[in-house]
């Protein structure tokens, strides 16, 4: 006996096996990155006030792969339907695209992160805080040894000794750069001496709880977007062999790795408010 | 003729095919739903034994702490020492650490449930009999089967091997709860939370390739109420371990990233740690953790306990020679208690300071699903009514499966109040308690299954005589090891202490009153030589295991049993591809005994 319904669907269920497998598995990241997202909630219901960041990242660069996603799931439409109407020659094009913008959506995201890993947040000794993007370094910059001096595009704030109102204003120009205060910050070029530098750190997963579940759920989205481009990459070059001998089967696969990638897609269309917009 | 003869040698045909691609394919990188399913089923029995006994030295440490475990206290101390020097040795000269005892437990209780019990009630279990009952040639997705074993299997010896690295394995309980299982400084967390991700994976492919196998490859006929209730139980097991277990993996991601990559997901602003501020950028709520893994946490237990009760029912009705009573009420609570597994969560959590509200709604629920149990429990029970019943040793197990469970079940109701919890919780009150549920009960069940299908996997039976002799003893030494710790318990006794409470006793502290007394601290000996007896009892059931596959009595028929269900229709063992034709199913899975028949059972694919 061999398995059935490995290519044609059963009459009652109207699905193949392969369909089936796709949409529980789906069910399951569905779950997987609703724990995250409730997580996120749990953690920015619990946060102090003032210290949840608003605005951190940039929304047009957000904006821009937002569109190279959606784009994206077009081209795999395309790509399915292509193979559906035995246009093998369209099904490479599209797929092609699908895989150009799979990269060039991993692209744009280091590029955000490399932004965050170089926003220094450092704490001097006198109390004060400078918070701003690394300029450079010197060569005899260490910390440990107080030599050296780091140049960064930034600002200062002061937040010792201040409560209330006082202390929420100060804290928008950190938190909030949507505010008014946030964005009457002027930037400027700050050369810091180690000596003067009680500690500091970078914006990476470290620094504070939003950082953490930023990096935590893009970084898992995009491992979500390598795996399925790779997927889709065998299914483009080498396992497109299969068109010749099966291709029904092959047009399966395609559709198959396509609910997938739709679903990595959507996962972003949830981030991106949520981590962009809120 | 002709085509009968024809079809017959197909499945022959595919299995020389197989042996041509060699031992490795055959036994180690199959395909076949069979083999994988014994591959579960043999790793899991070994960890089920490695977790007994690390059991066993902790018990010994338990009731005579400060002294060298015996026989096995020097090979410790050789193995787990710290090449590096780093850390001293846990287990010098053979006397089990505190660290070493914290190891130990969390790493008992990690083994028995994600390494041996699961694997073996789900995996094993599921893989070797749903694709045979069901009436299908194997699994949906045989490859991702076999992917399923392998993540199983380096999730298995990574956390084997985390025993053996500087600082040893993970020692924060099998909850590894935060802060404390972040803050502790070895890497044994960081080697936990790697093989939780990889057990995690391989239940998700086979649950995922269990639930499409059941709905996809039912043979023609067998609808959804003519299905064995194994099948049923495994198909509501297999939906709770792929909905529940996400959030833990999402869980183990975030404190993963807190030991490694220094986030504060559930590490709270101001901690402190060894007396000093921790540093760490804070904000993160310890809470959240509980929440993420109770929510697998429990729908855990019912993993546990489904694909036993399974078993329960196959070899009740088998033996009783009858319908099981109540087959659709089965089925409907099965599905009952999946839905409500997933709202009762954080009853174990009460003590947290989570809110009476919440502690309520949680209690509610709690109560509710007990209703389901209950339900199941009885229609066992009233099956057996009547019945002429064959007291062969898989039915004897299960015989004893049903009070063992209704005492886990009902010491279960004070843990579920919310008032009651507050002084039981986190105390051998709730040891004794899940044991009840998951030893005598589960691993019974395991054990019953494992003698009824074993004429299916081998073509010989197991011998009765010591299967007899298995079942006696370790009825008894699991009485005697768990009924005086609901004792200790209700004295107050708390879980997790490497000295058995000998801290907290009268004996210690004379000045006080309300220590723990010299009877309840005396019990501690009583259950580590009852836990030795325990370990002794299994010896004949290892031996009688791998015995009967060469010189066990060969069974006479492909239906040894005389039972009703597909898989005794195949032939035995079942060659690849299962059937030599599709079977068609015409009736029910346990129509025993029916009047005008001419034998008292009426196979579902008998023609009419």
């Amino acid at each position: 006996m061999d398995i059935p319904y490995t290519v044609q669907p059963r009459p009652d269920t109207g699905l193949y096996n392969a369909k089936v497998g796709i949409w529980l598995f789906l069910a399951s990241e569905v779950m997987l990155f609703g724990a995250l997202f409730s997580s996120y909630i749990l953690l920015r219901v619990g946060a102090p006030e003032g210290y949840w960041p608003h605005g951190w990242l940039n929304i047009p660069v957000g904006t821009a792969n937002t569109i190279v996603l959606i784009t994206s799931s077009i081209t795999t439409v395309m790509a399915w339907a292509s193979c559906k109407m035995n246009q093998f020659g369209k099904f490479k094009f599209y797929h092609a695209c699908t895989i150009l913008l799979a990269c060039c959506f991993v692209g744009i995201k280091s590029y955000e992160y490399h932004d965050k890993f170089t926003h220094y947040s450092i704490k001097l000794a006198d109390g004060k805080m400078a918070d701003g993007h690394l300029v450079e370094k010197s060569k005899d910059f260490d910390l440990e040894k107080k030599t050296g001096d780091i140049v960064i595009h930034g600002h200062q704030v002061e937040l010792n000794n201040k409560q209330g109102e006082e202390l929420q204003n100060e804290l928008k120009k950190l938190y909030d750069l949507r505010s008014t205060e946030g964005r009457a910050v002027k930037h400027e070029e700050l050369k810091i001496p180690a000596a003067q530098i009680a500690s500091m750190e970078t914006y990476g997963p470290w620094h504070n709880t939003y950082t953490a579940i930023y990096f935590t759920l893009t970084g898992l989205h995009a491992l979500h977007v390598i795996g399925g481009a790779l997927v889709i990459g065998f299914l483009w070059g080498p396992g497109s062999k299969m068109w010749k001998t099966d291709p029904e089967r092959f047009t399966n696969r395609i559709e198959v790795s396509g609910l997938f990638w739709h679903f990595v897609d959507l996962v972003w269309i949830f981030l991106f408010p949520v981590l962009y917009l809120l | 003729m002709q085509p009968t003869a024809h079809a017959t040698s197909h499945p022959a045909a595919h299995e020389a095919h197989h042996e041509d691609l060699g031992f490795l394919r055959k036994y180690v990188f199959s395909t076949d739903h069979k083999v994988i399913g014994i591959q579960y089923g043999v790793t899991a029995l070994f960890f089920l034994f490695f977790g007994l006994l690390l059991m066993l030295m902790m018990r010994w440490q338990i009731a005579h702490s400060g002294e060298p475990v015996p026989i096995v206290g020097k090979l410790l101390e050789r193995v787990l020492a710290d090449p590096t020097g780093l850390y001293p040795n846990p287990a010098a000269k053979g006397i089990i650490s505190n660290d070493l005892y914290n190891s130990f437990g969390a790493m008992h209780g990690t083994i028995m449930v994600f390494m041996a019990i699961v694997p073996l009630a789900f995996a094993a279990f599921g893989n070797f009999v749903v694709p045979l009952q069901i009436g299908a040639p194997d699994m949906a997705f045989p490859r991702v089967n076999m992917a399923s074993y392998q993540a199983y299997v380096v999730g298995g010896l990574i956390m084997f091997v985390s025993f053996f690295i500087p600082g040893g394995a993970a020692q924060a309980g099998w909850t590894s709860y935060s802060p404390l299982a972040t803050s502790i400084a070895t890497d044994g967390q960081t080697f936990w939370l790697i093989g939780m991700v990889c057990l995690i994976t391989s239940s998700l492919l086979g649950a995922v390739n269990f639930i499409a196998t059941i709905i996809q490859l039912r043979a023609p006929g067998m609808t959804w109420m003519r299905m064995p209730f194994f099948c049923w139980a495994q198909f509501v097991t297999a939906f709770l371990l792929l909905l529940a277990f996400p959030p833990l993996e999402a869980a183990g991601v975030m404190q993963l990233m807190d030991k490694v990559a220094h986030t504060s997901f559930f590490l709270p602003t101001g901690l402190s740690i060894g007396g000093a501020l921790a540093n760490v950028s804070g904000g993160g709520s310890p809470l959240l953790w509980q929440h993420l893994f109770w929510f697998l946490g429990h729908p855990e237990v019912y993993v546990l306990i489904l694909p036993a009760m399974g078993i329960v029912a196959e070899i009740i009705a088998n033996n009783t020679r009858k319908p099981i009573w109540g087959y659709k009420s089965l089925v409907y609570s099965a599905l009952t208690i999946g839905f409500l597994s997933f709202i009762v969560w954080a009853h174990h959590m009460y003590l947290t300071g989570m809110g009476t509200k919440i502690s309520t709604f949680f209690q509610t629920t709690t109560m509710i699903i007990s209703i389901p149990s209950v339900i199941i429990l009885t229609c066992f029970f009233i099956s057996l009514w009547g019945g002429s019943i064959r007291f062969n040793t898989p039915m004897l197990f299960v015989m004893a499966f049903l009070p063992m469970f209704g005492i886990g079940g009902l010491t279960g109701l004070p843990l579920g109040f919310n008032y009651s919890d507050l002084h039981l919780h986190d105390t051998y009150y709730v040891i004794a308690h899940f044991h009840y549920i998951v030893a005598p009960g589960t691993i019974f069940a395991l054990f019953a299954g494992i003698y009824y299908w074993y004429p299916k996997m081998t073509g010989r039976m197991m011998s009765e005589f010591w299967g007899k002799v298995h079942f006696w003893s370790s009825l008894i030494f699991m009485n005697l090891i768990f009924q005086p710790m609901f004792k200790q318990g209700m004295a107050g006794m708390l879980r997790r202490m490497a000295d058995g409470g000998a801290q907290y006793s009268q004996m210690a502290h004379a000045e006080y009153k309300g220590g723990l007394m010299p009877d309840v601290m005396g019990l501690h000996k009583w259950i580590l030589w009852a836990a030795v007896c325990l370990a002794l009892a299994q010896i004949p059931f290892i031996i009688n295991l791998f015995w009967s596959i060469g010189h066990g009595k060969k069974v006479e028929s492909d239906n040894p049993w005389h039972a009703t269900t597909l898989e005794w229709q195949a032939p035995t063992p079942p060659p690849h591809g299962n059937f030599a034709t599709v079977p068609e199913v015409h009736r029910g899975p346990y129509e025993y005994s029916v009047p005008g028949q001419p034998t008292d059972y009426t196979p579902q694919n008998a023609s009419v």
